[in-house]
């Protein structure tokens, strides 16, 4: 009758060959697995160099902004200004570059110091005006999303130049069997070994209690409101990376930037990350980013229909994260639910005795 | 209850790998979907697609050089009860559907000149503007306000969709005054005039014959439409399915890219990398450059290719010298029912359909297209048509 008599086996976290994927990143693992075996099946080419990188490249932008969401998510917050702030940043700088190439690196670090305040504002505005982060970066999207469109009337000008481009176009050549090696691929590949070094920091534990509990943490001794403030600021800072990327694959188009901030939380809850924070790991995060490019690609290998894609899309996201939940990912680590256990085990039984 | 997760995963797995083999092979094609090219009924319809093809070749009436007061085969209509003793007087009212892209973005500005300059010659008064901002429901009380203040002496409308604003529009016919619908069509004809250009059909034809003449049989031709649904977008492409089944080219596959650049760049990377694509055919010019910038980074010759009027493009086609042709809904177009309006006000017969020429930029025009617009931003519209305003070119450029 009690549980906890299953036997031995079960009583412990599970040791075995495939222990490196718990923790959430198995489930999005395998499913990175599937369909990139399914790609294969349709485009047996695909594994070669080229367009791999031209994957990687693609999928660099969205690594960096599902790394940006994670912090904020981890910590228990949202962040859907990411979009909109993108949007933004490309349509400006193509404002004030307009094609000469002298002012690439100002208006680079013009973004990346827009990006910061941004994060700041969101930050601020939920930890010490206290309102839910939802409605406060909602907010901010709108209003970026207004001010450019007032500030462009609509129609962005101006032009990029081509040495802003070259971070999301170009690449090293000559790479033996890879051909290009894409700049996206190290900024983005760089920005995750960071993110995990970050997460193993005093401040990435702190990040993490935070989300579990700010209560319990702020009683710890950690400054809540200043964690949380500085994983929406990173969260600015690495838009404004995915913004240099973005504008430098494909240039500017009124349309740039729109619906990335749910493609982003997507990506990291598809990766396990427990939305309400405490749970999930950085490169679960970044394989849901992976993952989720892959299917947009694997959708194109199909030729499946254009319009019931999203359909597909969400459907396989529910599953992947229904699957995950059944087999364990996103449930209270082991040493913690034990603790629940003992007084709700014989309550009639032992009262009868 | 416990269910091993192996089988979990290989039913998961399974079930990609199945619905991968049904699609794979739809009617036989062994390459790729080899879209549909039997249009889909509720979008087309074959006396209109024949008689927009015909439109394309019949002389418009009307001044040579000022396409917007062009009409092809107008019934012309009385407007003498509404003839006003002083125009300079009279309020016009514009519901505007919304700003929300270049192209309106575009008009909208040619629109405001085009009133200045009839407002200085004392032919129109005052000039209000709604922007219901692309919802109904803000349009439909944007119209009833413009009735309800009994200011108004003529009402424009842009309509945002067609059946939610008919009853709409016809309020407005109700109240009295004389109504101008253009763009996008009404279910009514209750309005005075209804100014568009020819339409879809024949703009998507003339993309499509365009790729079908340049490019040799058996060619491989995608397709990149923005968005289903859209009565004008799906009209081109219907135009372009019936077109393409009559030719040999090979249509690999249609997708939609909601005009966003990345997204192009990367469904056409993504094709480049499984086969040649020798054309494509694009509903609107929308991020056609990043399209071509996706064949220029797999190192492959540019395709034959249908853009838009749209200048990042043409300056494209013009750089790389690219046989491209540059189908238009003509952005002209705006200018048209404010004219209409001093018409009116004066007296004077408007066409009841009033169908302006829609002729798309070949090569012949191109470069003297682009110098005419020299300093006009990226995503503006060749065919704007306010080169004689007084605001030219600044109110364009600055904006």
């Amino acid at each position: 009758m009690s549980t906890d008599r299953t036997g031995p086996k079960h009583a412990g976290p599970r040791r075995g060959p495939w222990s490196f994927l718990s923790g959430g990143t198995g489930t999005v693992a395998l499913l990175l697995v599937v369909v990139f075996a399914v790609i294969a099946t349709q485009n047996p080419s695909f594994f070669e160099g080229p367009p791999l990188m031209s994957f990687a490249r693609m999928a660099a932008p969205l690594v960096l902004l599902a790394v940006g969401q994670y912090f904020v998510i981890v910590s228990g917050e949202f962040d859907l200004s990411v979009g909109s702030l993108v949007g933004a940043q490309v349509v400006v700088a193509a404002r004030l570059i307009d094609g000469d190439e002298a002012m690439t690196l100002p208006v680079m670090g013009l973004m990346v110091a827009f990006g910061l305040v941004v994060g700041l504002f969101n930050g601020l505005v939920t930890t010490v005006l206290k309102v839910p982060s939802i409605i406060t970066t909602l907010g901010t999207m709108l209003i970026l999303f207004g001010a450019v469109r007032y500030w462009t009337g609509g129609a962005p000008t101006g032009a990029l130049s081509e040495s802003f481009r070259l971070p999301g176009r170009g690449g090293i050549e000559g790479v033996p069997y890879l051909g290009q090696l894409p700049y996206a691929l190290i900024i983005a590949a760089v920005a995750a070994a960071a993110a995990v070094w970050l997460m193993r920091s005093p401040y990435g534990r702190c990040l993490m209690a935070v989300g579990d509990n700010d209560v319990a943490a702020a009683f710890s001794g950690v400054r809540v409101w200043r964690v949380r403030t500085a994983a929406f600021v990173l969260s600015g800072l690495m838009a404004s990376v995915a913004a240099v990327l973005i504008g430098g694959f494909s240039g500017v188009t009124a349309q740039v930037g729109e619906g990335l901030e749910f493609t982003a939380i997507t990506a990291v809850v598809l990766g396990g990350v427990l939305l309400g924070g405490g749970r999930g790991t950085v490169v679960a995060a970044v394989l849901g980013a992976l993952s989720l490019e892959a299917l947009f690609t694997l959708f194109t290998q199909l030729y499946l229909p254009a319009t019931i894609q999203p359909t597909v899309q969400g459907l396989i996201i529910i599953a992947a994260v229904a699957y995950a939940s059944r087999r364990g990912d996103l449930r209270l680590p082991e040493r913690l639910r034990r603790r629940t256990g003992p007084p709700t085990e014989r309550p009639l039984g032992t009262s009868r005795r | 209850m416990h269910v091993p997760r192996v089988l979990l995963a290989g039913a998961a797995g399974l079930a990609l790998v199945l619905s991968a083999c049904t699609t794979d092979a739809p009617d036989g094609s062994a390459d790729g979907n080899g879209a549909d090219l039997t249009p889909e009924e509720e979008w087309f319809d074959q006396e209109e697609f024949d008689r927009q093809l015909a439109q394309r070749d019949i002389e418009p009436e009307g001044p040579e050089d000022e396409p917007w007061l062009q009409a092809i085969e107008p019934e012309w209509v009385d407007t003498s009860e509404w003839e006003s003793d002083a125009p300079e007087d009279a309020t016009v009212c514009f519901s505007n559907a919304s700003v929300s892209n270049p192209w309106r973005v575009t008009g909208f500005i040619t629109m405001e000149q085009q009133v200045e300059e009839l407002q200085e010659a004392g032919e129109i008064g005052d000039f209000q503007v709604s922007d219901a901002a692309d919802d109904d429901n803000q349009q439909i009380s944007d119209i009833q306000a413009f009735v309800d203040s009994g200011d108004c002496d003529t009402i424009i409308i842009s309509p945002s969709t067609t059946a939610t604003m008919t009853p709409a529009v016809e309020t407005a016919c109700e109240s009295g005054v004389p109504v101008i619908v253009f763009d996008r069509g009404v279910n009514t004809d209750c309005a005075v005039t209804f100014i568009h250009p020819i339409g879809g059909y024949a703009n998507g034809a003339d993309s499509a014959e365009f790729l079908v003449d340049n490019l040799e049989p058996g060619s491989r031709v995608l397709a990149l439409r923005i968005l289903p649904g859209v009565d004008s977008l799906e009209h081109r492409w219907a135009a372009a399915q019936t077109i393409f089944d009559d030719s040999e080219l090979d249509i690999i596959g249609y997708e939609f890219t909601e005009g966003d650049g990345a997204q192009i760049k990367d469904l056409v990377s993504q094709h480049l990398q499984r086969g040649a694509v020798d054309g494509v055919w694009m509903d609107a010019g929308d991020g056609a450059v990043a399209g071509l910038e996706a064949f220029e980074d797999a190192g492959q010759d540019y395709p034959v290719v249908s853009g838009e009027d749209e200048l990042s493009f043409m300056r494209k086609w013009q750089e790389e010298d690219l046989t491209a042709i540059a189908p238009v809904y003509s952005n002209f177009q705006w200018r048209t029912p404010v004219l209409a309006a001093s018409m009116i006000l004066r007296g004077e017969e408007v066409p009841q359909e009033w169908v302006l020429p829609q002729e798309p930029v070949t090569e012949d025009e191109r470069d003297e297209l682009l110098e005419v617009n020299s300093g006009m931003p990226s995503l503006h519209y060749a065919r704007f048509g306010g080169q004689d305003l007084p605001g030219f070119p600044e109110a364009w450029e600055d904006r």
